[in-house]
């Protein structure tokens, strides 16, 4: 029972990456029906903006001018890196995918891919091969829960993920901004029509979606702090069968995948050998996807209207 | 002169729908543009709201002003062209009220939209009853209400009409269009597009025939109901 606790522990924990990555998929998707590819890579960049903005921080307190303790430190490395990864994002947007917004979706697809790769080889030109270490800002504490062992890391990656979603959650439901969203979502071509500026909101999205993304790699680099170039291309694979798992466009679909797919992989491994995880989970969800193609909580889109 | 279109030419795919359409409306006026399925009438609309690109040597100016060259979302926002579109087009997901309040999203005169919000609700006091609910799950009368709504919230300079008529009952019909009349009275300029061109030519002061992407006839309607062609070809003989 301590080993299941134990592991459902864990899976919370990479069930919040995979979820908070799987949100700018599927936010994305569901306005402008497309993939951003790009989106992984957009975590691998928050995490090293991250790190930069957490050296920087940290370079600043050794001064000594004023100490600020570090979960502070933490907080801000956070904020400021969604800020900066968000623009990231908008930038992605504006140069990738705007142009090609009437142009076929695989056009899309492949500039995405062609975004990815130069985000990683572009990194790996400005700082070269050798991996990065996220420095560390809060110490690990270690509760022990009647055998069940939970560090204040762990516990802090999975509040501060459902805080954010539910954080997305209420400005989608609750702001004109997100009103505007799910109408493109519905119908996308008479949006303007209701003087809402098109671009203006597929921009907000891919801000959204990519200050997700790198809170997604911050909280990452607080579990293991080594950074590679590399690193957002698998994520990014998995939390867009996340994206496609929760029902394309779907928020809530996302998360829950998102979790749920964290389950699946910690759970494989309890029972299987590691070497075999990988296998095995996507295999238990592809079965999933052939019983539920749409995913959890997709439609079926080939009614949506368009112009 | 309100709005002033000129040698309005569109293509699809190639094919041209539009001939170099001519015509203008004054503010206060109801402007209807009648004409068979398929002559342009939709286009028009369209290409005024830049639903569809226009051909070099287009011109649309809305007072003076080059309406072409703004974009989409500002010729709702700024010159207060609103566009109630063929099909209604409302956005199902979201409830009554949110569809309304999504037409007011450039707006800032926080004070002149609740106003207008409390006009939409008295003039259809159906949409009132059912602000929270979604908009897929109104009946079809209560959508075409809830597309004029939207309409008024989104601008009330001249608003262009798609087909309002289509799926609703007559009695249904004769209100939404007591309503337009009502608010084409409070200042809001209309362009009316119609299939049914008795009831078109009935409700609007001046006409236009557009036949094959060329306007063939105009004038006010009184004369277009008695014309023998029009009278032969639109109006059952």
């Amino acid at each position: 029972m301590t080993y299941f606790l134990q592991n459902l522990v864990n899976a919370l924990q990479w069930g919040s990456f995979y979820a908070l990555i799987a949100l700018g998929y599927s936010m994305v998707y569901s306005i402008l029906m497309l993939f951003n590819f790009a989106h992984g890579d957009i975590f691998m960049v928050g995490a090293y903006i991250g790190f930069g903005v957490a050296s920087a921080l940290v370079a600043f307190n050794s001064l000594g001018l004023v100490v600020l303790p570090g979960w502070l430190l933490l907080v801000l490395t956070i904020l400021v890196s969604m800020l900066l990864t968000s623009f990231v994002g908008m930038l992605v947007e504006r140069i990738g995918y705007r142009p090609l917004r009437d142009a076929p979706r695989a056009s899309a697809a492949i500039t995405g891919l062609m975004i990815g790769i130069i985000l990683e080889t572009g990194n790996l030109a400005l700082l070269g091969a050798q991996r990065v270490r996220l420095p560390t800002m809060i110490q690990s504490v270690t509760y022990d829960l009647g055998g069940v062992f939970i560090t204040n890391k762990k516990i802090m990656i999975v509040l501060v993920s459902l805080g954010l979603m539910l954080t997305l959650h209420q400005f989608v439901r609750r702001t004109k901004w997100g009103m505007a969203m799910r109408a493109m979502a519905y119908d996308y071509a008479v949006v303007p029509l209701m003087g809402v500026p098109l671009n203006k909101i597929a921009a907000m999205t891919f801000a959204i979606g990519s200050a997700l993304a790198a809170a997604a790699g911050i909280l990452y680099g607080v579990a293991y702090p080594v950074l590679d170039p590399y690193m957002g291309i698998v994520f990014g694979w998995k939390a867009f069968v996340a994206a496609i798992l929760g029902g394309r466009g779907s928020i809530m679909g996302a998360c829950l995948a998102g979790f749920l797919l964290g389950f699946i992989e910690i759970f494989v491994t309890m029972v299987f050998p590691s070497t075999l995880r990988d296998l095995i989970a996507y295999g238990i969800i592809m079965l999933i996807l052939v019983f539920r193609p749409h995913g959890f909580f997709g439609e079926a889109y080939s009614a949506r209207l368009r112009l | 002169m309100l709005l002033q279109v000129q040698n309005l030419r569109v293509s699809y795919d190639g094919i041209r729908a539009l001939h170099g359409v001519d015509f203008n409306i004054d503010a206060g006026e109801i402007v209807t543009i009648i004409g068979a399925n398929g002559a342009g009438k939709s286009t028009t609309l369209r290409a005024i709201s830049h639903l569809v690109q226009v051909e070099p040597g287009s011109r649309i100016t809305m007072e003076g002003r080059d309406l072409l060259k703004l974009p989409a979302d500002q010729v709702v926002s700024r010159l207060g062209i609103s566009h109630v579109p063929e099909g209604r087009r409302l956005f199902g997901n979201l409830t009554v009220l949110e569809n309304l309040q999504l037409a007011t999203f450039a707006r800032h005169d926080s004070a002149a939209v609740k106003k207008d919000l409390k006009r939409v609700f008295a003039t259809f006091e159906r949409l009132a009853e059912r602000k929270d609910q979604k908009a897929g799950t109104l009946s079809g009368g209560e959508q075409q209400m809830l597309a004029v709504g939207r309409a008024l919230m989104s601008g009330r300079r001249l608003m262009l009409l798609d087909e309002p008529s289509m799926g609703l009952s007559p009695l249904l019909m004769s209100r939404v269009f007591e309503s337009l009349k009502e608010i084409n009275r409070e200042g809001t300029t209309i362009l009316l597009v119609e299939q049914n061109a008795r009831m078109a030519l009935k409700f609007a002061q001046r006409g236009y025939l557009l036949e094959n992407g060329e306007i063939v006839r105009h004038g006010p309607t009184e004369r277009l109901l008695n014309d023998p062609e029009v009278k032969k070809a639109y109006l059952g003989g």
